[in-house]
């Protein structure tokens, strides 16, 4: 051993002395010790070579690298279970098909991705305290909002407390979501409680005839409630008679009176301001007096409406759907052929993807942009990339330049319920070849 | 200014609805009345009820009258074992609440637990029919529960008043000791008493399957309401809990109907402090 290490110093010096003659030679010159300076670079070449050997194994071995690696665990809570469930199955079936390709295509910062979710039953009290557990116990790295307007508020005062960056895809009042670093992905622009009744009116005025007067039927659900009072100016507005506006207890499960006054006034038109099965329920009571609405629109539906033989032409709002022209991108189609076959399989009684899976799918896609511009999992970081920056999705552009970081224009389309299917109906450039808006 | 029809069908539908709180009160008002135990669990009970009608029938193909009667046979026997319960622990009225609400607590979350908080409906071919009078709509399964909780109620207050056992039972209620003194056996007659209760609850939740759709917290929905009704119909008094019932019912539909539909929740507890102001002879 004694001999071996002056002996490769030795050749070391010779190597670096024939292949450094013309770029070192004036610094060993300068130096004045020929030895130390083939010592020096022999250490020179020694390294160089250490760090390719290096860098060769990194290479080689980098797919088993990530495997060993713990995975990045993205937290959310769901409504799996109680009034919101059947949407919250589908936003858990968008995030698990969105999670699932990510992981095929490589993984995130050469990590793979875990989506740890949980359910908050319907609940914002249960779903403040399950962030709390996601991000102080179960320790994830990034979270993502829950479904329902209470929940993320509730959900968003335990990200501004662990500074955590929130990205929610269903916040109906954009106004409150004062955290900076907070981020929708909701396609309603900014303040969509102006638009879209102006676009529902839009679309029934451009059909043969009509409605003469509209009635507003309202949870008293606060975004429900907002967007009933958009309506309420939007008709005004335009000084058609409102036929009546009847508000209900968010809960409510006996729509036999409320239906009988829908009977009673007749309305040409009735916006209906509802979540989940209460549009079902007000469906059913009204079938059960003998009456069927002319045309009704239904805020925020569960996605079994559209398989109800009772919600046969009714309309609601869109921003993705398993029909042309959403699913014409490579991805877009992609997703809404994965999530049909999902939702069967889940047995969910409407299988096919829409906009609450569409608007989950895109609230990914935000945060795992942020994640890849960064190349960090540090919230600030991705936080203040996503104030600067739009991000292209399934559902398109979101700049988060509008209010509350939404994006400055209403993405929002109509959908209408025909033959058991939803297909979108407006704006005209938009809609699902051959569908057209139906109404009397 | 309402329609005529519309005041008529709200009438209707208050009246059917009015049914359902008096099937769920009769219970409650005869355990508070006759047995003076004050039973919260009896909602509890009854959403139970409702959740095996539907689980018996959706999953298990049991039609939901020999579920009832399976639940009504069960809960009779339930009712008994609560009773004893309550006295070999010598509970008092006020203390039967607070161990009542807590079955309740527990109840609901071991609904929670077993079938979650998803909403449930049992859809049955009954279910969206209705028979027609004229411009009136009569749902066929709440006019049923209506006509049953009327002869529930009928017989009940019939069998306290003409039978023998009922008349003991009565005057236990009155005066527990002097009845024993005459020969009446109050243990044996409470506990068949509790067990009626317990059953008429049963009776309620396969109607609550087939007419409404479940979520656990259900329960509580019903307290408030189905408290004034057992107070306004008088504790023991079956007539009593069924006229509370449809009188609450229709207040409620009326309201909805002339008013605003968010303002029925209101109408319950209004009523009920007004008939205690106005004191009528019969509260």
């Amino acid at each position: 051993m004694g001999d071996g290490v002056p002996q490769r110093q030795g050749d070391a010096g010779r190597q670096a002395d024939r292949a450094l003659s013309a770029g070192w030679s004036a610094k060993a010159a300068r130096l004045g010790e020929e030895g130390q300076v083939a010592m020096r670079s022999g250490f020179a070449w020694g390294m160089a070579g250490a760090l390719g050997v290096c860098a060769l194994a990194a290479l080689t071995s980098a797919p088993a690298q990530a495997q060993s690696d713990p995975p990045i665990r993205i937290g959310q809570t769901l409504s799996l279970t109680g009034p919101f469930a059947q949407t919250g199955l589908a936003h858990q079936i968008a995030s698990e098909i969105f999670v699932d390709r990510l992981n095929r295509s490589g993984g995130l910062l050469g990590r793979k991705v875990e989506y740890v979710v949980l359910d908050d039953q319907s609940k914002p009290d249960i779903s403040r305290t399950l962030y709390e557990r996601l991000v102080t116990a179960d320790k994830v790295d990034l979270i993502l909002g829950p479904y329902g307007t209470a929940a993320i508020l509730a959900a968003m005062t335990v990200a501004q407390r662990y500074h955590k960056v929130f990205i929610e895809n269903t916040l109906g009042q954009p106004q409150l979501a004062t955290y900076p670093w907070h981020f929708s992905a909701t396609i309603g622009g900014p303040d969509s409680t102006s638009t879209l009744p102006v676009k529902v009116l839009d679309a029934y005025a451009s059909t043969p005839h009509p409605p003469k007067n509209v009635m507003i039927v309202a949870s008293k659900f606060p975004s429900a409630a907002d967007m009933a009072r958009g309506m309420e100016r939007a008709v005004k507005a335009r000084k058609m008679p409102l036929a009546g506006f009847l508000e209900y207890d968010a809960g409510t499960r006996d729509f036999g009176p409320l239906a009988a006054r829908i009977k009673d006034a007749d309305p040409d038109f009735m916006f209906v301001a509802c979540l989940g099965v209460e549009g079902d329920l007000l469906l059913e009571a009204l079938n059960k007096i003998g009456y069927r609405p002319h045309r009704h629109f239904y805020l925020y539906p569960s996605g079994l409406l559209a398989a109800n033989p009772l919600a046969e032409g009714a309309t609601s709002y869109s921003g993705f759907e398993d029909v042309e022209p959403y699913i014409a991108t490579k991805e877009g189609g992609e997703f809404a052929r994965a999530f049909d076959e999902r939702a069967k399989k889940a047995g969910l009684p409407y299988p096919h993807v829409d906009s609450q899976a569409g608007n989950e799918y895109a609230g990914w896609q935000i945060l795992i942009a942020g994640v890849k511009a960064t190349g960090s999992l540090d919230d600030q970081k991705i936080a203040e990339w996503l104030d600067k920056n739009s991000v292209e999705t399934i559902e398109g552009k979101r700049d988060f330049s509008g209010r509350s970081h939404t994006s400055a224009t209403d993405m929002q389309q109509l959908k209408q319920a025909q033959h058991g299917r939803w297909v979108v109906v407006w704006p005209s450039d938009r809609r699902t070849p051959g569908a057209e808006l139906v109404a009397p | 200014m309402p329609s005529l029809s519309l005041i008529e069908q709200s009438v209707i539908t208050g009246l059917l609805t009015g049914g359902l709180y008096g099937l769920l009160a009769l219970g409650l008002s005869m355990s508070w009345g006759l047995l003076r135990l004050v039973n919260l669990g009896h909602f509890a009970i009854a959403l139970l009820g409702a959740y095996l009608t539907w689980f018996m029938g959706t999953q298990l193909g049991i039609p939901p009258w020999w579920a009832g009667l399976i639940i009504v046979a069960a809960f009779f026997i339930y009712g008994i074992a609560l009773h004893w319960v309550f006295m070999r622990f010598a509970v008092t009225e006020m203390a039967s609440m607070l161990i009542t609400f807590a079955l309740a607590v527990i109840i609901e979350a071991t609904l929670q637990f077993i079938w979650t908080a998803d909403f449930r409906r049992y859809e049955t071919a009954w279910g969206s029919q209705s028979w027609v009078v004229g411009s009136l709509y009569f749902p066929k399964l709440n006019l049923i529960a209506f006509l049953v909780a009327a002869l529930l109620a009928g017989g009940t207050w019939a069998w306290l008043r003409y039978t023998y056992v009922g008349r003991a039972m009565r005057a236990c209620a009155e005066d527990a000791p002097i009845a024993t003194a005459f020969g009446i056996n109050h243990r044996r007659l409470s506990f068949m008493f509790s067990g009626l209760c317990a059953a008429y609850a049963g009776v309620a939740g396969v109607f609550i399957a087939l007419v409404a759709t479940l979520a656990p917290s259900q329960i509580w929905a019903w307290v408030g309401v189905v408290f004034a009704v057992v107070i306004i119909g008088r504790l023991g008094n079956p007539i009593g809990a069924l006229a509370g019932g449809i009188l609450i019912g229709v207040c409620e539909a009326l309201t909805m109907a002339v008013v605003n539909p968010s303002w029925a929740s209101l109408v319950s507890f209004s009523v009920l402090i007004a008939l205690l102001l106005f004191r009528p002879r019969w509260v």
